[in-house]
């Protein structure tokens, strides 16, 4: 399957500076497999070790958050967009 | 330089006072303007993590955020949040969570009164704090 991935400003210097790429793959997990193959330099920030999704990164398809839809098994079609943000996080703890 | 109008920093601190006992927390949306950033609206988000301690964005806020950001020529400028009984300085669990070297990063202490309102930069873990003008 064939989408089309959105790097938000903070990932683009470890992605190859692109704004938009297209990616492959039949899942979320295979699309961030392959980018972390791709570009090594964001091993760690996209997939944890055990290969479930990175606790502080958001990842939509279209317009719903993948955790809500199986994770790293959440699966993609063609065309879809899927948009990757940073998650905003914080606090006194 | 943060460039905050008077109702829009209310519109932040009623976030904050609505979300008590728990932290509050949402966007700022506007325009980059050299070393100003201009804030035109503050997007209120729920805390996901219904915490006093510590806070998130909504995912679909941060997403529409983004979103309405880029079809109306915005940015999304920087978060806001607040803390309940501690000063208006980022923790260390902001410092090491804070995604973006362009963002500010704004402060909204309830433990004082009036309350205090304050902005940062934080650029590989060294925070420095920014000018809050307009109000």
């Amino acid at each position: 399957m064939s989408a089309v991935l959105r790097i938000p400003t903070v990932l683009r210097p470890a992605l190859g500076g692109a704004v938009t790429v297209s990616v492959e793959g039949h899942t979320i997990g295979d699309v961030l497999s392959e980018l972390t193959n791709a570009y090594p330099a964001v091993k760690g920030q996209l997939l944890n070790d055990d290969g479930t999704l990175h606790r502080f990164l958001n990842v939509y398809i279209n317009d719903d958050d993948v955790r809500y839809l199986g994770g790293v098994n959440a699966p993609v079609a063609n065309d879809d967009e899927i948009t990757l943000l940073p998650a905003v996080a914080g606090g006194v703890a | 330089m943060l460039s905050l109008e008077r109702h829009l920093r209310d519109a932040m601190i009623a976030t904050c006072i609505r979300a008590l006992p728990d932290e509050g927390c949402g966007l700022l949306l506007g325009v980059r303007e050299s070393e100003r950033s201009v804030v035109r609206d503050v997007i209120a988000s729920e805390n996901v993590l219904h915490s006093a301690k510590v806070y998130e964005i909504d995912s679909k806020v941060l997403l529409r955020a983004h979103r309405r950001a880029d079809e109306e020529g915005l940015e999304v400028l920087g978060v806001f949040h607040s803390h309940t009984h501690t000063e208006a300085y980022p923790s260390p669990t902001d410092i090491a969570q804070a995604p973006d070297p362009a963002w500010q990063y704004v402060l909204v202490s309830l433990r004082d009164v009036p309350t205090v309102v304050r902005t940062y930069r934080i650029v590989d873990g060294a925070v420095s704090e920014d000018e809050v003008v307009g109000h």
